[in-house]
């Protein structure tokens, strides 16, 4: 990187978005548990109350469905709230308000109302959460017509996704793994704004397509480097938008290479990965030199102990083993 | 109460029967199918809509549920706009989209029948929160019947609008019934201002078969809500005669207790008391029932008319479109105080 290049984490990455947001534009505050005094369940929002006072960094009580109805209802009356929803988890308290306001009103009413909303969640597990803490859902949400789903899994993104995403006069969901708070690298001073509509290639390569999204982008990016290393040259696509989903970036990644493999930590059965496969087979059935394959997080609820956790989750073992059956060679 | 006068009284009963009619005419208009899906109707329950609505200002918000024909009609809404939106037309309040349940016109800000039981509250926090986040003295007016009281959405908004002190006006109509279920059948505490009133508000009931009563609860109420900046609960006890929906056998209660309710019936009463304080005539009532026969007819002559959305557009407005900028939201529109 350049020599303006800072040193960050995901988090801090996360904190700088927001509090640009809250500086350029007055109608911006943050709500939801925790945001405030405590800092945010993972620190995301810490020191923002003292910056910025009560009004906009404002604490709510343990009532999803109202703190993401009155996002919802703040954003129809001129304000752009940023919602934070602790986890993913907790949002089930609040489908209600976002299937049935958040993504009908804008089409119901003819379009005579737009929901400049975002919501903010940490999403997925390996942190030893147990079943109720450990959810994948990014493919329930991504199901619905009116939402549009950000992940961004990367530093780039965290830092840049925000800011498109309260421009936007939809309601955006941004899902923020928990295993990439920590993620820390560089960014050029003043990095901002990046585009919320495709996907990216965060490794070239001739031989298949990984495509993934959010946390499992790191596992991805490590099955390729293991590949290389047994001599297949994998491309790892970051799909970045989950809803809609940049259909033509997967295609022509899959005519380069002929042969995909999704890679998607929600339970395989009607997931992401479900879809994406699903679109290929539509419109790449004849550049494809093998099945698509898929690896998902194993069919149960999420159990605690490390062993069956990291047994329950997709692996860069086995992304490896997929690569290598699917091209006849390994074990 | 404020001694009647002759022209808002006339005025007061004029909106009722507006209402009256028209969802009597709805009712014909679902059986020749012109009208199709859920219709819930207001009638019995004419007075909550049209004294509530007198003491709400233009700049005010409204939000309403699937039984909001007349809440609609009486915050101004075309009474054409209405009916070509339950014909499912294009010239309907919503582009047709929405239907009976689903009345929404920016202009009024009237931001929807919400058929979820309860989904409006949050909503309405939402709205009075932007208000008094920009300073804006405004109210938001929330209808909601007696069944929303048990869902999990009213107690979290009643709570975080008392905690904010947000300026929301929740009107809560209780008919008595959640569609089948009689209050008692599902209600620990039926006093419905009392359980409001644990909520730090000013809460309490009134007739809501009195539209002059709703009248007067309301402004002070409202008053309450826009100059304390703080949110106020107001429950209408009111009755509704017809079933809950045109699919309810109403199985669920007697005819007699139907009939009691008839007989506090809103429009009669208010007809009578004019009449007894010789401020209407026959001719005036007659003239009334003429000018809301001739708004309806015409109407329904302008739903005939109306068109269907070409198929090619479907999926519009699923996602905002850059040229349809909401009156209420929008890049388009950054509020005044905040630009």
């Amino acid at each position: 990187m350049s020599a303006q290049a800072v040193n960050l984490t995901y988090r801090e990455a996360m904190r700088q978005a927001i509090r640009e947001a809250l500086l350029s534009d007055e109608r911006v505050f943050l709500m939801g548990e925790d945001v405030g005094a405590y800092g945010g369940c993972f620190g995301v929002s810490k020191g923002l109350l003292e910056e910025f006072g009560p009004e906009r960094i404002r604490d709510t009580p343990l009532s999803e469905s109202v703190f993401v109805g009155a996002g919802i209802g703040a954003a129809m009356g001129g304000m752009r709230p940023i919602v934070e929803v602790m986890t993913v988890n907790f949002c089930l308290l609040a489908l209600d308000q976002i299937m049935n306001n958040a993504a009908t009103i804008s089409h119901m009413s003819g379009g005579q109302f737009e929901i400049p909303l975002v919501i903010r969640m940490t999403t997925g597990a390996g942190r030893q959460v147990a079943a109720q803490h450990s959810h994948s859902l990014e493919g329930w949400l991504a199901h619905i017509p009116g939402l549009k789903l950000l992940a961004p899994a990367t530093l780039a993104d965290a830092r840049g996704m925000l800011a498109p995403a309260l421009a936007d006069p939809n309601p955006v969901l941004i899902f923020e793994h928990g295993g990439l708070y920590n993620a820390e690298g560089e960014l050029p001073d003043g990095a901002g704004a990046v585009d919320i509509e495709r996907a990216a290639i965060r490794r070239p390569g001739a031989d298949v397509t990984l495509i993934t999204y959010g946390g499992t982008l790191p596992t991805t990016l490590q099955a390729a480097e293991e590949l290389a290393g047994a001599g297949v040259e994998a491309e790892v696509l970051d799909l970045r938008v989950l809803r809609p989903l940049d259909e033509r970036a997967v295609i022509e990644s899959v005519a380069r290479t002929h042969r995909a493999v999704t890679v998607d930590e929600g339970w395989r059965s009607g997931s992401l990965a479900a879809e994406v496969s699903a679109r290929i087979m539509e419109r790449a059935f004849y550049e494809l030199d093998a099945p698509v394959q898929r690896v998902c997080s194993a069919e149960v609820p999420m159990p605690y102990p490390h062993h069956l956790e990291q047994a329950a989750l997709p692996q860069a073992q086995t992304i490896v083993t997929a690569v290598q059956r699917m091209l006849g060679i390994g074990a | 109460m404020a001694p009647l006068e002759r022209e808002h009284g006339l005025h007061l009963l004029a909106q009722m029967l507006r209402v009256r009619r028209f969802e009597e005419k709805c009712v014909e208009l679902y059986s020749a199918a012109k009208i199709r899906g859920f219709m819930h109707l207001y009638i019995g329950e004419e007075a909550v809509a049209a004294g509530t609505m007198e003491a709400l200002e233009g700049e005010d918000a409204i939000v309403a549920t699937y039984r909001e024909h007349g809440h609609a009609l009486l915050r101004g809404v075309s009474a054409g706009a209405i009916m070509a939106e339950m014909f499912g037309k294009l010239e309907g309040c919503s582009r047709g989209r929405g239907g009976s349940m689903h009345l929404f016109d920016a202009a009024t800000r009237f931001y929807g029948g919400n058929a979820i039981v309860g989904g409006g509250l949050p909503l309405a926090v939402g709205l009075a929160l932007a208000d008094k986040l920009q300073g804006r003295r405004r109210v938001t007016a929330c209808f909601f019947g007696d069944g929303a009281v048990a869902e999990g959405e009213f107690h979290e908004s009643m709570n975080l609008s008392a905690l904010w002190q947000l300026p929301v006006l929740f009107l809560c109509e209780n008919n008595r019934y959640a569609m089948g279920t009689a209050i008692e059948r599902y209600e620990s505490e039926t006093d419905l201002a009392l359980k409001a009133s644990s909520y730090e508000m000013s809460a309490w009931s009134v007739d809501g078969m009195d539209v002059r009563a709703v009248e007067e609860a309301t402004r002070r109420a409202a008053a309450e809500v826009r100059d304390g900046g703080r949110p106020c609960f107001l429950e209408l006890r009111t009755y509704r005669f017809r079933a809950h929906s045109m699919y309810d056998p109403d199985l669920y209660r007697s005819k007699e207790e139907i009939e009691r309710w008839r007989e506090h019936d809103p429009i009669p009463a208010l007809s009578a008391e004019l009449q007894a304080a010789g401020m209407m005539s026959d001719a005036d009532l007659q003239e009334l029932e003429r000018a809301a026969a001739e708004e309806i007819e015409a109407a329904i002559a302008f739903a005939e008319a109306g068109t269907l959305e070409p198929v090619e557009d479907l999926e519009r407005f699923v996602y905002a479109e850059p040229s349809a900028a909401g009156a209420g939201a929008g890049a388009a529109h950054p509020p005044g105080a905040l630009a």
